[in-house]
Formats: structure tokens, C-alpha cells, sequence
């Protein structure tokens, strides 16, 4: 149980970090040329989905560890 | 649920959990009668529900693509055909931004992996019990209907990838092309003894990297996946104390993390595809 908390929670904090960078980054390009907005916007989702893929599959394993391992172990 | 003595919370959660699996059992070949007779048959068993469903939206996506292309029409294209032709077009954009080399296959195979892994993950939006409750009512007593949660499905996908670039890094570089890119980056010197000191640390590098890859891919869908539906399952939970309020409560937290979950499909579907082409388009890479 601990161990999959601390997976999940790690794997929010580094996940949080990154997007508020990307985020920033892309308020920071949009400001600066507006007319590359969309396209901007366009790659700051695919490069969300794919910072989020380790901290995912952190949760995924988590929550496997929680609700199918956890049970087995105790009972 | 047939077959439980108890309805608890972790026993519907790991009911949820569970593939239909048919392998060997101790009366001979059969259908798995729970989690842990699933896990002792090894390597020999076959996850009939994911093959089924993931083939069958396969064949789905096929006969709708067909019966559009058959009946293509030149002219300002209209409703469905006008769908299909956005797609085409959205995917055909795609390739031609991330690919630099020269392939007539890269598209198609962009457009089927996108299409099948969309259809795949958005078995998920189905609400949690409506299918597995009628097959059980036949008889069936396990059903997962999302294929993507399975990670013998998305590992097999993101292994074809992989053995596509493997193929295509051995049909332009030729071996010895692709074997200098994996010993000889990206520590290189003049002399060709230092070079020769630096061929196991580069390897050691370039594998990891190489391997990465197809184990990235696929459990990046998987996790996405599972993590959505393990959330679904535990809102359908809220289902099963007494109260009115508690259960429209589950109600708005389906729909709201529904709606959160379409991006969340669409999202992961493209960036598989995405990735596909890129990694295709590294190994089509010539010097």
C-alpha cells in the first residue's frame, strides 16, 4: 500500500512540474507570435499526453497493487 | 454476481478485473473460474475476451473504411464520406510532418493503428457493467470489453511496431549500418583503440534507448487505460451503498470523468500513432 502510494505520488509530482513548464512555455510562445497559436497549442497536447505516460503507468501499477495485490496478500 | 459468496467492494473490483481466460486447468482445457487459476496457466492461455473484442473492432473499422471507399464519389464530398476523407486527411497530414523518408506503407499503417486504438479505448466509455452483466446472464463469468486494458494487447501492438522497425532499420541501413549506429553513438573518437574501449558503453546506451521504445509505447497505453477504467469501477462502487443521494453523486462523477476520458482516448490513440511514424520514420534515417 505504501509502495503504491509513493509510486503515485512521485509520479503526480514529477508530472505536475513538467506540464506547469510546458504550459508556460506555450503562454509564453503564444504571446510572442499569436498567429502560431493553434499549432502551438496543437503540440503542447500531444507533448501533455506523453509527459503524463510515466506517471500513468505509475498509477496503473498502483492501482493493480492496491486492489488486486493487497487483497491476496491480507487475506 | 453468480459464484460469490460475498459482495464486497474488493471482490466487485477484482471481478471487473478479470479476463475471461482459457487455458489448462486442472480438469484439462477450459475457461478460468477466477483471478488466480487465470495467473497459474502460465504462458499457454489466451485472453478469449480481449482477442475477441479487439479483432471484432478491428473487422468494424475494416468494413466501414471499405464500404466508404468503395462507394468513393469525386465531387464535394457529404456526411459520412465527408467523416472518412477528414480522417484520411488528418492522418495523411500527420505522416507527412513526422516521416521524411520513402514508404508507401507508413500511412496506412498510422491510419489503422489510430482508428483500431481509438475504437479499442473507447469501448471504455460503455458503462462498467451493461455488457459483462448480459454475458453473464448467458453464462459467462468474466468479461473485460476494453482490449486496451490488457497489456498482453497493447505490448503485442507496440511488439509489431517494434519488429517493423527492426526490419526496416536491416532493409535501408543493412546490418552493418545498424549495428555502427548502435555501438558507434554517441561516444565516437579517432582512435581506433579508444573507439574499440567505447563499444560496450554505447551499446549498453543505444539498447536501453532501443528498448525503451516498444515497452514505452505499449504501457503507455495500458496505463491510461487501466487507470481510467480502475476509476470507473471504483465510482460504480458508490452504486452499491443504500443511499439516493450517494448514487446520483456516482452518477455526475461517471459523466464528469466520462467527458474527461473522451480527451483522454483520443489523445492517447494519436500520440501511439504519432510515435509509430516517428520511430518508422528514425529507422528509415540513412546517412
Amino acid at each position: 500500500m505504501i509502495a503504491a502510494a509513493v509510486m503515485v505520488g512521485f509520479g503526480a509530482l514529477g508530472a505536475a512540474v513538467g506540464m506547469g513548464l510546458l504550459g508556460g512555455k506555450l503562454l509564453e510562445g503564444t504571446a510572442r507570435q499569436p498567429e502560431l497559436g493553434p499549432m502551438l497549442q496543437g503540440k503542447m497536447f500531444l507533448l501533455a499526453g506523453l509527459i503524463d505516460a510515466i506517471p500513468m503507468i505509475g498509477v496503473g501499477i498502483g492501482m493493480y497493487l492496491i486492489f488486486a495485490v493487497a487483497p491476496g496478500v491480507a487475506g | 454476481m453468480a459464484g460469490d459468496t460475498e459482495l464486497t467492494s474488493t471482490s466487485y473490483i477484482q471481478h471487473h478485473l478479470t479476463n475471461l481466460t482459457f487455458g489448462q486447468t486442472e480438469n484439462g482445457w477450459g475457461f478460468a473460474h477466477s483471478g488466480q487459476e487465470a495467473a497459474q496457466m502460465g504462458f499457454m492461455s489466451v485472453n478469449v475476451d480481449s482477442l475477441g473484442w479487439s479483432i471484432g473492432l478491428g473487422l468494424i473499422f475494416a468494413f466501414i473504411f471499405r464500404y466508404a471507399a468503395t462507394r468513393a464519389t469525386s465531387g464535394v464530398p457529404v456526411g459520412f464520406q465527408n467523416f472518412i476523407e477528414m480522417m484520411v486527411e488528418f492522418v495523411d497530414g500527420t505522416v507527412k510532418d513526422s516521416f521524411h523518408g520513402h514508404n508507401l506503407w507508413i500511412a496506412p499503417i498510422a491510419l489503422t493503428i489510430f482508428v483500431w486504438v481509438f475504437l479499442m479505448n473507447l469501448m471504455d466509455l460503455i458503462p462498467v457493467d451493461f455488457i459483462p452483466h448480459l454475458f453473464e446472464m448467458s453464462g459467462v463469468p468474466f468479461q473485460k470489453i476494453v482490449p486496451s486494458t490488457d497489456p498482453n494487447i497493447t505490448l503485442g501492438m507496440a511488439l509489431a511496431v517494434f519488429s517493423m522497425i527492426l526490419y526496416y532499420s536491416l532493409k535501408i541501413k543493412g546490418i552493418t549500418g545498424f549495428m555502427g549506429e548502435l555501438t558507434l553513438q554517441p561516444f565516437s573518437a579517432k582512435n581506433p583503440i579508444i573507439q574499440a574501449i567505447f563499444i560496450p558503453i554505447n551499446l549498453a546506451l543505444e539498447l536501453v534507448g532501443l528498448l525503451a521504445k516498444p515497452f514505452s509505447l505499449g504501457l503507455r497505453l495500458f496505463g491510461n487505460m487501466y487507470a481510467g477504467e480502475m476509476i470507473f469501477i471504483l465510482i460504480a462502487i458508490m452504486y452499491m451503498s443504500g443511499s439516493i443521494v450517494l448514487g446520483a453523486f456516482g452518477g455526475a462523477l461517471q459523466l464528469g470523468w466520462a467527458i474527461f476520458h473522451i480527451l483522454i482516448i483520443t489523445l492517447q490513440a494519436f500520440i501511439f500513432m504519432v510515435l509509430t511514424v516517428v520511430y518508422l520514420g528514425m529507422a528509415h534515417e540513412n546517412h
